[in-house]
């Protein structure tokens, strides 16, 4: 397409390999980036991705391999050099002084200055013709902590522009904003590459990257496997080319309760200003999952559902009326919700795994004083149960792999003995031999009488495990599909608005 | 508990990491062995009841500073609350006398409302930090300030003492004891071991631990944040009233000029006891030795005299620091 091949590239890595310790987490890969092209990097967690995205801003340096900047070899001793350069990474997790504004963020550490003074006057200027041109109607005088997800990632943007960055490197970019938010970025991304920026970016979002990228390199296990221009590859082959196998196979034959009764009944319940007057029913032994694009007020929904936050509405379990304003509220009626965020809301990283395994159910070891053996018996039962693979018993639980943090938030979450169980991406961060045991599980207990409820925003996830699932567009729910409506097709229309409201 | 994850997790460094954990302890017996050599009677009766005795006010303060700060929290108003509960006990003592008359009766009520006050200023504390969600250290500096106030208004700018008589009866409550021992002492020795139980064994105390580690876990995994928060300000005011109840017979009266300073005194012992200063993890044990390490300089300044006894506050000052340097190699070898 755009690629022009007689030029060098604008930013290039030859056989880069890295290790971390011992373990080599890139095994020889090339990459080419070239002005005037969007390139996207695609594969599962765990890939190599961000690594690679490190090691092509500087952040990293390669174990072995060389990068070439058009096409001259250079060694970037810190990302601050590679910035200089024009080579400039906008990571997923902002870099922006939430205290400063938006202004000050965009001239950090470069601040324009008139002899020893700051120039105000030049950096609000240039600050708001930046922003002009990115369309967005954030003021360089707010206060970054004020303004929304969306348009940090815009200040993240402009402070990017504003260092005349001739390759761009952009991880999951869209993860965070609206389809409409996405749609502005786009128009960006297209201005920039008109303007012979090179443009890399990682997303999981195939339909996206079918979309704006030119080329395709997929990676996986730390190896290029597939490099291809966009029109090459049909999203399906891209998936399979990421995960290197049929996805089909991922996940347990469904077991779908005949005739079981309806536990919980959810109607016109809001929460704040993000869920409208959604409803769903949720069967014994059922696996209901909820899709919908991030930002459509799935996780606020079952946060409101437990207590952490404000909700109106009814809820009924075994059609009984409850108010659950806490989450102990929320245990003691059977429900019980594991977060998406789980450094953030479901462990204590700097805890040992019998402390977090039982700070849920603590009342269970005694109410008085803890039962410290009961505890270890428990915390040995759930290792071997759920398959929890640690050095030793007193490790702390920020040592332990995403995976096995993840079954023993499980774990924790299961002690309390649940009817009810919500899980929110239960496969986020996780490698695939862990997401198949997880899945496996998740199974299992629907087998077992347990009724749960599964957000996801990986399709093959919602597809793979749900007996039905509800669909979520903006706080509202815009559908409730089963059997053969759960395809892909139907559940993106349903997430985009395209379909019209599907009686619950 | 936390304490073993801690080693088990780089067996290699066993000697420093043992020095982490038992660092306090082998500060203090190094320091019991200085005193020991430089004064023959360091380890007399007398001395040793006598500092015994005088970190109990600072010592029964600084058990419920411990779950505080392990929760996550800051109380600077103690000093001040405990001068202003010591003036109102004073008062109210003083007041029932004409009534009452002079005996255990008046005493007895001036204990309960050394409690009350307590209470009452703990809640006041908690509920500005959790319903107001105001920060605990401006909320409690603002306290601070207005308990520091009050005595001196109550006081008039002077000192109140308490009924000749009263002081009479009420001595011994410092200066007696039982079996031999100082009753501060006994008090503050109840005080820890009931903390120490409290902190290890109870599901309050490994609340105040997730919660200073987290909130937002402990949120989501139906710990009651406020709540528990709520009850380490009361729990804590209670105690500063338990210690202005020793306080009182020894002195017999309050001014502007009483408890000053305690605040940093029982949060300096926290932290040297190795409870970590941004919660998470807490030690009663740890300050009870944190509050000896502190009495013992002074009390071995004030026998020897190697050092000018007026250098008592920049000793302290580098033992505190020093404590912080050794907690902070800890999370790095992690």
């Amino acid at each position: 397409m755009s690629a022009l091949p007689d030029k060098p590239a604008a930013l290039e890595v030859k056989d880069v390999r890295r290790s971390f310790g011992p373990v080599e987490v890139l095994h020889g890969v090339d990459l080419a980036l070239h002005s005037g092209e969007v390139h996207a990097l695609i594969g599962e967690n765990g890939a190599g991705k961000s690594t690679i995205m490190k090691i092509m801003a500087g952040y990293l340096t390669p174990t072995s391999g060389e990068v070439l900047l058009n096409g001259k070899p250079v060694t970037f001793a810190s990302s601050e050099e590679a910035e200089n350069k024009g080579v400039i990474l906008i990571h997923q997790e902002f870099n922006l002084a939430e205290q400063l504004t938006v202004e000050e963020n965009i001239f950090l550490g470069r601040e324009l200055k008139r002899g020893f003074f700051l120039d105000k006057k030049a950096m609000r200027a240039e600050a708001a013709r930046l922003l002009n041109e990115l369309e967005t109607r954030v003021s360089p005088d707010a206060r970054v902590s004020d303004i929304s997800v969306s348009d940090k990632q815009m200040v993240e943007i402009a402070k990017a522009l504003s260092r005349n960055a001739r390759v761009l490197i952009m991880d999951e970019p869209t993860a965070v904003l609206t389809t409409r938010e996405a749609e502005v970025l786009f128009r960006q991304i297209e201005r920039l590459k008109a303007k012979g920026t090179a443009i890399l970016y990682t997303s999981h979002k195939l339909d996206e990257v079918a979309r704006i990228a030119d080329r395709i390199t997929v990676f996986r296990d730390g190896s290029r496997v597939v490099v291809a221009n966009t029109g090459e590859m049909t999203e399906d082959q891209m998936a399979q080319a990421m995960v290197g196998r049929e996805l089909s196979n991922l996940f347990p034959p469904k077991v779908i309760p005949a005739n079981a009764e309806t536990v919980l009944s959810v109607k016109d319940f809001s929460v704040g200003s993000i869920v409208t007057n959604a409803s769903f029913d949720l069967k014994r032994g059922e696996i209901l999952g909820f899709a919908g694009l991030v930002g459509a007020g799935r996780t606020e929904l079952m946060e409101g559902l437990i207590g952490v936050r404000q909700s109106a509405g009814q809820v009924e379990i075994n059609g009984n009326p409850v108010s659950i304003s806490t989450v102990s509220d929320a245990r003691r009626a059977g429900v019980v919700y594991l977060t998406e965020d789980r450094k953030g809301r479901g462990l204590l990283l700097r805890k040992s795994m019998r402390e977090n395994l039982t700070l849920l159910a603590l009342n269970r070891f005694g109410r008085l004083a803890i039962d410290s053996k009961g505890e270890d018996k428990a915390l040995g039962k759930a290792i071997s149960e759920f398959d929890i693979r640690a050095p030793n018993r007193a490790v702390l639980v920020g040592n332990l792999s995403g995976g096995n943090q993840q079954k023993l938030l499980l774990a924790k979450t299961m002690l309390a003995e649940p009817e009810i169980v919500i899980i929110d991406e239960p496969t986020r961060g996780i490698d695939i031999g862990t997401k198949q045991q997880i899945y496996n599980f998740i199974q299992n207990l629907a087998a077992s009488g347990k009724s749960i409820i599964m957000i996801s925003s990986e399709m093959a996830e919602v597809i793979g495990l749900s007996h039905r699932v509800v669909v979520m567009r903006s706080g509202r729910v815009t559908g409730v599909l089963s059997g053969d409506e759960i395809n892909e097709d139907l559940i993106v229309r349903h997430a985009m608005g395209l379909e019209g409201k599907v009686a619950a | 508990m936390t304490v073993d994850s801690a080693t088990s997790t780089a067996p290699r460094q066993g000697f420093r990491i043992d020095f982490h954990i038992w660092g306090p302890v082998v500060a203090l017996l190094a320091l019991i062995a200085l005193g020991a050599f430089l004064n023959s009677n360091f380890l007399s009766y007398g001395n040793v009841t006598n500092v015994l005795a005088r970190s109990a006010f600072i010592g029964i303060i600084a058990v419920g500073m411990t779950f505080v700060i392990t929760s996550g929290g800051l109380d600077l108003s103690v000093g001040s609350m405990a001068a202003f509960i010591a003036g109102v006990m004073i008062m109210i003592m003083n007041g029932l006398v004409p009534s009452m008359g002079v005996g255990w009766g008046v005493i007895l009520v001036g204990m309960l409302v050394a409690i009350v006050v307590g209470f009452a200023a703990g809640l006041v504390n908690g509920l500005l930090i959790t319903q107001a969600r105001i920060e605990a250290f401006i909320v409690t500096l603002g306290t601070m300030g207005i308990f520091r106030s009050l005595i001196t208004w109550l006081a008039n700018g002077g000192t109140l003492s308490l009924d000749y008589g009263v002081r009479e009866v009420y001595r011994p409550v410092y200066y007696d004891g039982l079996l031999g021992v100082a009753w501060p002492i006994i008090v503050f020795a109840a005080v820890a071991i009931l903390g120490e139980i409290i902190m290890r064994k109870t599901p309050f105390g490994r609340h105040c631990a997730a919660i200073g580690s987290n909130e937002q876990v402990a949120l989501y995994s139906a710990v009651h944040v406020n709540r528990v928060r709520l009850m380490t300000y009361i729990l804590l005011g209670i105690l500063v009233g338990i210690a202005t109840i020793m306080y009182v017979p020894r002195l017999g009266s309050a001014s502007s000029s009483t408890g000053v300073l305690w605040e940093l005194e029982a949060i300096a012992a926290v932290i040297i006891g190795g409870t970590v200063l941004k919660g998470g993890f807490g030690r009663v044990w740890g300050t009870v030795v944190g509050v000896l390490i502190l009495s013992l300089i002074g009390n071995i300044l004030n026998l020897a005299n190697l050092v000018s006894p007026y250098l008592n506050g920049a000793i302290q000052g580098v033992i505190i620091i020093l404590a912080v340097v050794l907690q902070r190699q800890k999370k790095m070898e992690r």
